[in-house]
C-alpha cells in the first residue's frame, strides 16, 4: 500500500500522540475508571495502525524498530512475574497488593500492583495486533 | 518463601539467566556458570543431615492455591534428603564432566544448560515437595526437560524417535498418576502426603483402593521403565553422554522409585502392593540383564542394565513393605530389604554414573561405542580402564565393592520374599529367589562385557575413527570422584547407615518406628558361610563359565521373534493411532471455514435448546422491563438493516463497512447502558479489526462472478434464525429468572474493599478474575505466533523442503 496522502500524514502526526496520552491516560485510570491494559493497548495499536495507513510499513518499521513477538513474551512474563510475585510474600499465586502514597507533585497516589500486571496485559495486546498486522501486512 | 524454596527454584531462575551469560561471556564455557549451583546446594542439603539423622523433619510452605488445597510445601525428611543430595551431588559431577565433554564451538550450550537447570529444579521439587499436586507438576516438568535433552541433537532422527518415545510413556504414567492423586483426595481429602500417610487405614478400606494404587504405580513404573514400560530408556541413549549419565541412571528414573518408597506408608498395608511391586520389579531385573547381554552398543549395554537395576531396587521395596506385616523391628527380618533398597540406590548412582561417564570418554576418545569394534584400548587408557574395573566389577557384586554388598543384601530380602504367605501368593514366592539369582548371573556377564570386550582383546585400529589416547584431566575428575565413592562405600558402608540411609528408612517405614526411634543399620562384609554367599559364588562360576562359552549359546536369542518384540507393538500402536485419528479427523475437517461455523453454531443450538427444555429454564417476565425509548428503536433497526444488507453485499469492501457499523452501533448500545468500559473497547476493537480485516482481503482473490449470485441455503437459515433465537431467549430468561441472587452485588460491596479500586470491571479483571485474564492474554500470544508461524514460516519451510530434494 503506497500512499503520498499529505493531509492524512501530517494530521497523523499531531494526533498519533493525542492517541497515545490519551491510551496511557486510560491505561492508568483503569483502577477508578473506565480503562485498562486492554484497552489502552488496543488504543495504542489503533494510533500504530493509523501510522501504517498514512505512511508505509517500512517506515513505521523504520520509526518503530520493535520485535512484537517479543513484545508479547515481555508482556506474559511482567504478568506472571506479578503472579509469581505473591508467592514470595506467602500469598497465593496472583494476589495483589495495593498502598496509598503521597509523592511530590503528583500527591495522594494509589500505588497497586495490579498496575504491574496490566502493564502485561498492555503489552501483550500491542504485540499480538501489531505482530498479526504486520505478518499479515508483510507477505507479499 | 524460606531458604528451602529458594534452593528448590534457585535452578529455575538461574536457567532464565543462562542465555544471557551464553551470550556476554561467548568465550567461557557456559558449564562454568552452571557449576557452582550444584555445589553449593549439596552444600546446602548436607546441613540437614543433622536434623534428619535424629529422625527431625523440615517443612517449610507457601501459600498458592490454598482454596484448593494447594499449598507449594516443601519436606526434608530422610528419603527427600537423599534424592536432594543424589541430585545436587551427581549434579555437580555431571557438569564439571559436560564441561569437557560439550564443545563450545559445536554445540548449542545455552540450550543444553537451560534444560539441564530446568531438569534440576524439577527433580529437586518431585523429590522435596509435600503436595502431591506440586509434585505431580515438577514429575511433568521432569519429563518435559527429559524429553528436551533427548531429543537435544535434534538434527538426528533418532534423536526424536527417542524423545518422542519417551515423552509418550512417561506423560501416559504421569496422567495415571494425576489420575491416582484425584482418586487420593476423594478419599483423604487433603492434598498433603504427611497428612495423606496419616489417614492410610481409610485409605486401605476405601473401594477405590485398588484403582488408586494401580494408578500409582503406572506412573512410578513408567517414570522408572519397569517392564514392560521400559522400552522408552534404551532409545534416551540418543541423549548427550552427561544426560544419560544424570538423567537416565542417577536421577530421573529414580523418581519412581523415589515414588514407590514415598507411598510406601500409604499402600503397603495391602499385600496387592508388596506383590506388584516386588513381582515387577523382579521380571523387570531379569528381562533388563537379559537383554543387555545381547547388546553391542555400550551405552545400551549401560542403559539395560539401568533397567535390570531399577527393577533390583524395587522388588527390594516391594519385599521390603512385607515388613509391615510380619515380624518385628527387632528381628529386622523384612527391614533388611529396604535398607538394601536405600543402600543399593546410592551404589548403583556412583558406580552407574561413573560408567556412563567412561562410556562417554571411550566414545569421545575413539569415536564409536561398538564393542564389535572396540577392544585391547587397556594400554592406550589405562585410568580410564581403572574405573571401568571399579564400576563393573562393582556392578557385577564383586567384593570389595559397593555392589557387592547390596547385592548379598538384596539375596537376602529376595530369600525371606519365598517365605511370605500373603495375598494368596505362598506358593510363587519360591520364584523370587530362583528369577533374582539368574538375573545376577547375567548382570555377571554383561558387566565383564562391558569391560574386558572394550579394553581387553585385539585392538582394531582400521575399525576406529581416532587413535585413541587417555582422557583429559578435566573429563576424569568426574568418575574418578564417583569410584572412589564406589570403594569407599565398599570399603567403609557404614559411614552412610545412620547419617543417610537410617533417616530415609524411617521415611519408607514411619509406622514401624515409636517417637524419636530410628532404625539400626549395620552393614557389614562378612556373615559367615550363608546361603546369599553361595549364592555369590554360584553366581562368579556360572557367569565366568557363561562368558568363556558365549558363542555357543547367544544362538538363544535369536530365538525371540522380532516381531513380539515390545518396541514393535510400540510402532505399530502408534502407526495405528495416527492412522485412525487422522481418518477420523479427514472425516470431518473439510478446510472450509464455513463448515467448522455450521458445526460450531449447530452444537450451540443443540446444547443451550437441549438446556432450556430439560431444566425448564425458558421463563418471559416482563413485569419490571424499562420503557424502549426512541433512540433504542432507531439502533436496533440500523443494526438489524446493515447486518441483513450484509447478506446482499456485492463486493468484500462494502460487507466489511456494513460489520463495522454493526459494531459501532453495538458501541452506542453501551453508552446507552452506561458501560464505557465495554463501549470503549467495543470501538477500538471494530477500530482494529475493520483495519485487519483489510488488509486481509488484500490477499484473497476477487469475488468471482458467477459466485456473486447469493444462493439460498435452508440450513445456513434455520442455524442463523436458531442462534438468534436461541440467544434472544437466553436474554430474556436470564432477565426473568430471579432464582439466584446476582453476583453483581458481591462485586458492588468488596471492590473497593479488598482491591482498592472503583472501577468495577477493571478490578474484576486484574484482581477477582486475574487469572483467566493471564491465560486469555496467553491465548492472545499463542494466537499472534500460529498466525506468525502459518504466515512466515510456511514461505520458509517450503524453500527448505525444496532444498532437500
Amino acid at each position: 500500500m503506497k500512499t503520498n496522502d499529505v493531509i492524512l500524514q501530517t494530521v497523523t502526526k499531531f494526533v498519533l500522540f493525542v492517541i497515545i496520552l490519551f491510551s496511557i491516560h486510560l491505561f492508568f485510570a483503569c483502577h477508578y475508571y473506565p480503562g485498562g491494559g486492554f484497552i489502552g493497548g488496543l488504543m495504542t495499536s489503533g494510533a500504530i495502525v493509523l501510522l501504517l495507513l498514512a505512511f508505509d510499513i517500512k517506515t513505521v518499521k523504520m520509526i518503530l524498530p520493535f520485535d512484537y513477538i517479543k513484545v508479547v513474551a515481555v508482556g506474559l512474563l511482567i504478568a506472571i512475574g506479578t503472579g509469581a510475585g505473591a508467592l514470595f510474600f506467602n500469598k497465593p499465586f496472583l494476589t495483589h497488593a495495593y498502598t496509598y502514597a503521597y509523592l511530590p507533585l503528583l500527591g495522594k497516589t494509589s500505588l497497586h500492583t495490579a498496575v504491574l500486571f496490566d502493564t502485561g496485559v498492555f503489552l501483550v495486546v500491542i504485540g499480538v495486533t501489531m505482530t498479526i498486522i504486520q505478518t499479515i501486512g508483510e507477505s507479499e | 518463601m524460606s531458604l528451602l524454596h529458594l534452593a528448590v527454584l534457585s535452578p529455575l531462575l538461574l536457567a532464565i539467566l543462562i542465555p544471557f551469560l551464553h551470550k556476554y561471556f561467548n568465550n567461557i564455557h557456559t558449564g562454568w556458570f552452571l557449576l557452582p549451583l550444584p555445589a553449593v546446594l549439596f552444600a546446602y542439603f548436607l546441613q540437614f543431615i543433622s536434623t534428619t539423622s535424629h529422625g527431625g523433619t523440615v517443612m517449610e510452605s507457601v501459600a498458592w492455591i490454598s482454596s484448593l488445597g494447594i499449598n507449594f510445601t516443601l519436606k526434608v525428611d530422610g528419603l527427600g534428603l537423599l534424592f536432594a543430595l543424589l541430585i545436587t551431588g551427581i549434579g555437580a559431577l555431571v557438569v564439571l564432566y559436560s564441561i569437557y565433554y560439550l564443545n563450545p564451538d559445536k554445540e548449542k550450550l545455552n540450550t543444553f544448560y537451560v534444560y539441564l537447570l530446568l531438569f534440576m529444579g524439577a527433580m529437586l521439587g518431585v523429590v522435596l515437595s509435600d503436595n502431591l499436586i506440586v509434585l505431580y507438576t515438577f514429575w511433568e516438568l521432569t519429563s518435559f526437560s527429559s524429553f528436551l535433552l533427548i531429543g537435544y541433537w535434534n538434527h538426528r532422527e533418532r534423536s526424536r524417535y527417542g524423545a518422542q518415545k519417551s515423552m509418550l510413556i512417561t506423560v501416559f504414567g504421569g496422567l495415571s498418576m494425576l489420575g491416582g492423586i484425584l482418586m487420593l483426595y476423594i478419599i483423604t481429602g487433603t492434598f498433603s502426603i504427611t497428612e495423606t500417610i496419616q489417614m492410610s487405614n481409610e485409605v486401605v478400606n476405601h473401594p477405590l483402593f485398588t484403582a488408586t494404587l494401580i494408578l500409582f504405580l503406572l506412573g512410578a513404573f513408567t517414570k522408572s521403565a519397569q517392564f514392560p514400560f521400559h522400552i522408552w530408556l534404551p532409545d534416551a541413549m540418543e541423549a548427550p553422554t552427561p544426560v544419560s549419565a544424570y538423567l537416565h541412571s542417577a536421577t530421573m528414573v529414580k523418581a519412581g522409585i523415589y515414588l514407590v518408597a514415598r507411598m510406601t506408608p500409604v499402600f503397603a498395608h495391602s499385600g496387592t502392593w508388596v506383590w506388584l511391586v516386588a513381582g515387577v520389579g523382579v521380571v523387570t531385573l531379569f528381562w533388563g540383564s537379559f537383554s543387555a547381554v545381547k547388546q553391542t552398543d555400550l551405552k545400551a549395554i549401560l542403559a539395560f542394565s539401568t533397567v535390570s537395576q531399577l527393577g533390583m531396587i524395587m522388588s527390594l521395596l516391594g519385599a521390603g513393605a512385607a515388613a509391615l506385616h510380619y515380624g518385628t523391628i527387632e528381628d529386622g527380618y523384612y527391614i533388611v530389604a529396604v535398607t538394601a533398597a536405600v543402600f543399593h540406590l546410592v551404589n548403583h548412582a556412583t558406580f552407574k554414573g561413573s560408567l556412563f561417564m567412561v562410556t562417554g570418554i571411550i566414545d569421545h576418545e575413539t569415536g564409536t561405542r561398538d564393542i564389535r569394534k572396540l577392544g585391547g584400548l587397556m594400554n592406550f587408557m589405562p585410568i580410564t580402564f581403572t574405573l571401568a574395573i571399579i564400576g563393573t566389577f562393582s556392578m557385577a557384586g564383586i567384593p570389595p565393592f559397593n555392589g557387592f554388598l547390596s547385592k548379598e543384601m538384596f539375596f537376602t530380602g529376595m530369600l525371606r520374599v519365598a517365605e511370605m504367605d500373603i495375598f494368596n501368593m505362598d506358593t510363587w514366592g519360591i520364584l523370587f529367589p530362583i528369577i533374582a539369582w539368574t538375573a545376577s548371573v547375567f548382570t555377571f556377564l554383561y558387566s565383564m562385557m562391558y569391560v574386558f570386550k572394550t579394553f581387553m582383546g585385539k585392538y582394531q585400529p582400521e575399525k576406529l575413527e581416532k587413535t585413541p589416547h587417555e582422557a583429559p584431566i578435566g573429563m576424569l575428575i568426574s568418575p574418578v570422584i564417583l569410584a572412589s565413592l564406589v570403594i569407599i562405600f565398599g570399603i567403609f558402608p557404614n559411614v552412610l547407615s545412620h547419617s543417610i540411609i537410617s533417616p530415609a528408612m524411617g521415611s519408607i517405614l514411619p509406622s514401624l518406628l515409636g517417637n524419636g526411634e530410628g532404625f539400626d543399620v549395620h552393614i557389614s562384609h562378612w556373615h559367615g558361610p550363608t546361603a546369599e554367599l553361595f549364592m555369590t559364588i554360584g553366581v562368579v562360576t556360572i557367569g565366568i563359565l557363561l562368558y568363556k562359552f558365549m558363542p555357543k549359546w547367544t544362538g538363544v536369542y535369536r530365538k525371540f521373534p522380532e516381531r513380539l518384540a515390545l518396541n514393535r507393538f510400540y510402532d505399530r500402536g502408534l502407526e495405528l493411532l495416527e492412522l485412525t485419528s487422522r481418518n477420523i479427523t479427514k472425516s470431518y475437517m473439510t478446510g472450509f471455514i464455513r463448515t467448522y461455523l455450521v458445526y460450531i453454531f449447530s452444537f450451540f443450538i443443540l446444547a443451550l435448546a437441549s438446556t432450556l427444555v430439560f431444566k425448564n429454564a425458558f421463563k418471559l417476565d416482563l413485569s419490571n422491563v424499562a420503557p424502549i425509548r426512541f433512540f433504542e428503536v432507531m439502533l436496533v433497526l440500523i443494526i438489524a438493516v446493515s447486518a441483513i444488507s450484509i447478506l446482499f453485499a456485492k463486493s468484500r469492501l462494502t460487507s466489511i463497512i456494513l460489520l463495522g457499523a454493526v459494531g459501532y452501533t453495538v458501541a452506542l448500545f453501551f453508552v446507552l447502558f452506561r458501560a464505557p468500559d465495554l463501549a470503549l473497547t467495543q470501538l477500538v476493537i471494530e477500530t482494529v479489526s475493520v483495519a485487519l480485516f483489510l488488509l486481509a482481503f488484500y490477499h484473497l482473490p476477487q469475488i468471482r462472478r458467477n459466485e456473486e449470485r447469493i444462493r439460498f441455503r435452508a440450513t445456513n437459515a434455520l442455524i442463523s434464525i436458531g442462534v438468534g433465537a436461541i440467544v434472544t431467549m437466553i436474554a430474556l430468561s436470564a432477565h426473568s429468572n430471579k432464582e439466584f441472587s446476582s453476583i453483581s452485588e458481591y462485586y458492588v460491596e468488596n471492590t473497593y474493599k479488598k482491591a482498592g479500586g472503583e472501577n468495577m470491571v477493571n478490578v474484576i479483571l486484574v484482581d477477582f478474575r486475574g487469572f483467566d485474564t493471564m491465560f486469555e492474554i496467553a491465548v492472545l500470544g499463542i494466537a499472534a505466533l500460529g498466525i506468525f508461524a502459518m504466515i512466515k514460516l510456511r514461505l520458509t519451510r517450503g524453500r527448505e523442503l525444496d532444498e532437500n530434494k
